[in-house]
């Protein structure tokens, strides 16, 4: 019988597969239906963000943040807030700290409804993605109501947020947070115990907790491994020390436990929001200094200092002074950081942004190898994949 | 949390005297400067030792300062879990200098180290796989120099009759215009466009009796 020579063939995954969560292409390298190496080629959305920031001034880089993970654009501007107030020393009212940690949980929960709901309907659970988007839906309104845009807010400004809360919002963010763990429970019911769920899931691209380190995860990825490591309580920022909340952590990081460290955290977002809504100070919603953040427009009619300061602040900017800070925010993704480099001018010098979904998307390699080709879907979708932040 | 920094920092210096060349704390963030040559070396004592255990490599980025003799820096961004600090160390180079790779010390560093060479064209010697990652197949140039343009080079279109993406060089229906805002009542420069003789001496009176 004659030798017959067996090679291995390349796979084009993407870049327009509905399972590429976006603009991934992944070249895979197959024996078989079993996968060798996996080389994901990204930059395919790369809009040059980090390039765009060093033009313009600092309060008009903000909306960039909203269009990097696109899913959840609060926790994006936090950070690039946080890191502008840490370079002026700015220190900002209660209420705005509030007004944002309520905000960056909403964003949390947008981030793990779409993430769980486009993940079950990758391994082919259809209902989730009807049930939950329905809750994303009335997030988004509360977003609209607050900021007047549903998706890119850009309302966390350095020096508080851009506008105070209309009245009765927050009346209803708390009674949807008293719904919403019931809804949750129903999603549970379709996936926790699901066969089909658990076959494709269980046991799939495990990484325990020092590979993790190894391969930079951060966030409920993580967790899932079974480190209780949260920026939120770890490093906390605004009011993040003040409220009670849990880690959930996992004890074997597969696809599974990422899935159920989500769900949970879930639930403890709504805690905090919960405790956002009770604890919520009156008081004005902007750091009080008018060479940052720009008057009431009302004053502008009557105040001639504040029509100046109005108009310095939307030609000019301010002037940050020199330095630079490196500040990390727990993303719904994990660690999203700006590397913000000041020259003492009106427009940062260098920002750097460090994307959470970089580093796992990198260990897609080491994830899939040897799996079959079904569990790459299963992989990209645990591991939270938006293309936004990851090109940038 | 400032004490703590700074104390290890020292403790750096101490140990490395000649690897680390500085170190510096600023806005509660604990920066070293240290020898491009010796970063690997420098990481592998930041992630083992038991006073760091910086575990967690979050970013390696690049960032340019024309004006300086060795013109890029490269800045890696530790964490510890354990002792839950952060640390940042830089290293500086040139366009020809190679940083070592310190893929062997983090996996994570691959693809950030690919990310600041097509950026900012920043080599980094034995690295398994340096291609350029953001940027597009083929590429030219490495946009986050400050040399580069804001628009780029080329841009690219689909071309009915060939049938398939084209490139072509960037045409501005207007030119783009970088306003200095920086301070619109004092000290604007008055530089008229298309005067070659601005910044010039002032013209030497020719010597009479020439040929």
């Amino acid at each position: 019988m004659a030798e017959t020579q067996i090679r291995n063939f390349n796979l084009n995954f993407g870049p327009q597969h509905p399972s590429a969560h976006g603009v991934l292409r992944l070249v895979l390298e197959m024996d078989g239906e079993i996968i060798e190496r996996a080389d994901p080629h990204i930059g395919l959305l790369h809009r040059g963000t980090e390039k765009l920031i060093e033009y313009k001034s600092y309060l008009q880089a903000v909306p960039y943040f909203d269009r990097l993970d696109y899913v959840a654009p609060q926790n994006q501007e936090h950070a690039f807030a946080l890191a502008v107030e840490k370079l002026l020393g700015l220190e900002i009212p209660p209420r705005a700290q509030y007004i944002r940690v309520l905000y960056a949980e909403i964003g949390r929960i947008l981030n793990h409804i779409l993430n769980i709901c486009s993940y079950a309907m990758d391994v082919g659970a259809m209902t989730p993605m009807l049930w939950m988007f329905e809750e994303r839906e009335k997030l988004m309104e509360y977003c609209e109501r607050a900021s007047g845009a549903r998706m890119h807010m850009a309302y966390f400004r350095p020096g508080g947020v851009a506008f105070d809360l209309p009245p009765k919002l927050l009346e209803d963010i708390g009674a949807w947070a008293e719904r919403f763990p019931r809804i949750i429970d129903d999603c549970e019911t379709l996936l926790t115990e699901n066969r089909i769920f658990k076959q494709r899931t269980v046991d799939i691209g495990v990484i325990n907790a020092e590979q993790c380190f190894d391969w930079g995860f951060t966030g409920p990825n993580l967790r899932a491994a079974g480190v209780a490591w949260d920026l939120r309580k770890a490093q906390p920022y605004d009011v993040y020390d003040k409220m009670q909340f849990d880690i959930p952590v996992g004890t074997h990081g597969d696809c599974y436990e990422r899935y159920v460290v989500r769900i949970l955290e879930m639930h403890e977002s709504v805690r905090i929001i919960k405790q956002c809504v009770n604890d919520m100070p009156g008081g004005p919603c902007k750091a009080d200094d008018y060479k940052i953040s720009p008057p009431r427009r009302a004053e502008m009619k009557q105040s001639m200092e504040a029509l100046i300061h109005h108009f310095k602040l939307y030609t000019e900017g301010y002037r940050v002074p020199a330095g630079e800070v490196y500040v990390a925010v727990e993303a719904p993704k994990g660690e999203f950081a700006v590397y913000l480099v000041s020259d003492g001018t009106n427009k940062p010098y260098r920002c750097k942004i460090r994307a959470p979904g970089f580093a796992h998307l990198q260990a897609m390699d080491f994830l899939s190898r040897g799996h079959m080709l079904a569990d790459v879907v299963a992989n990209i979708g645990s591991l939270d994949i938006v293309f936004g932040e990851i090109d940038r | 949390m400032d004490l703590a920094l700074k104390d290890l920092g020292d403790y750096l210096v101490g140990e490395f005297p000649d690897e680390i060349l500085g170190c510096e704390v600023a806005f509660d963030q604990l920066t070293i400067k240290a020898r491009h040559v010796s970063i690997a070396k420098v990481l592998t004592f930041l992630r083992d030792n038991v006073n760091c255990q910086f575990k967690l490599l979050v970013d390696i980025c690049g960032a340019d300062y024309p004006e300086r003799e060795q013109r890029f820096e490269v800045v890696y961004h530790l964490l510890s879990l354990t002792h839950n600090n952060r640390i940042r160390v830089k290293v500086a180079t040139d366009e020809q200098t190679p940083v070592p790779s310190v893929t062997g010390v983090f996996s994570a560093a691959n693809w950030f180290e690919r990310e600041a060479w097509d950026l900012f064209g920043i080599y980094f010697s034995d690295h398994p796989d340096l291609r350029r990652i953001l940027t597009d197949y083929g590429f030219e140039g490495h946009p986050l120099r400050k040399d580069f343009p804001l628009t780029g080079y080329v841009e690219v279109r689909y071309d009915d009759e060939q049938k398939r993406v084209v490139y072509e060089p960037v045409k501005l229906t207007q030119e783009f215009r970088s306003f200095d805002f920086l301070s619109p009542w004092e000290g604007v420069q008055q530089v008229l466009p298309g005067d070659e003789k601005a910044g010039e001496a002032p013209p030497q009176p020719k010597p009479e009796g020439g040929a």
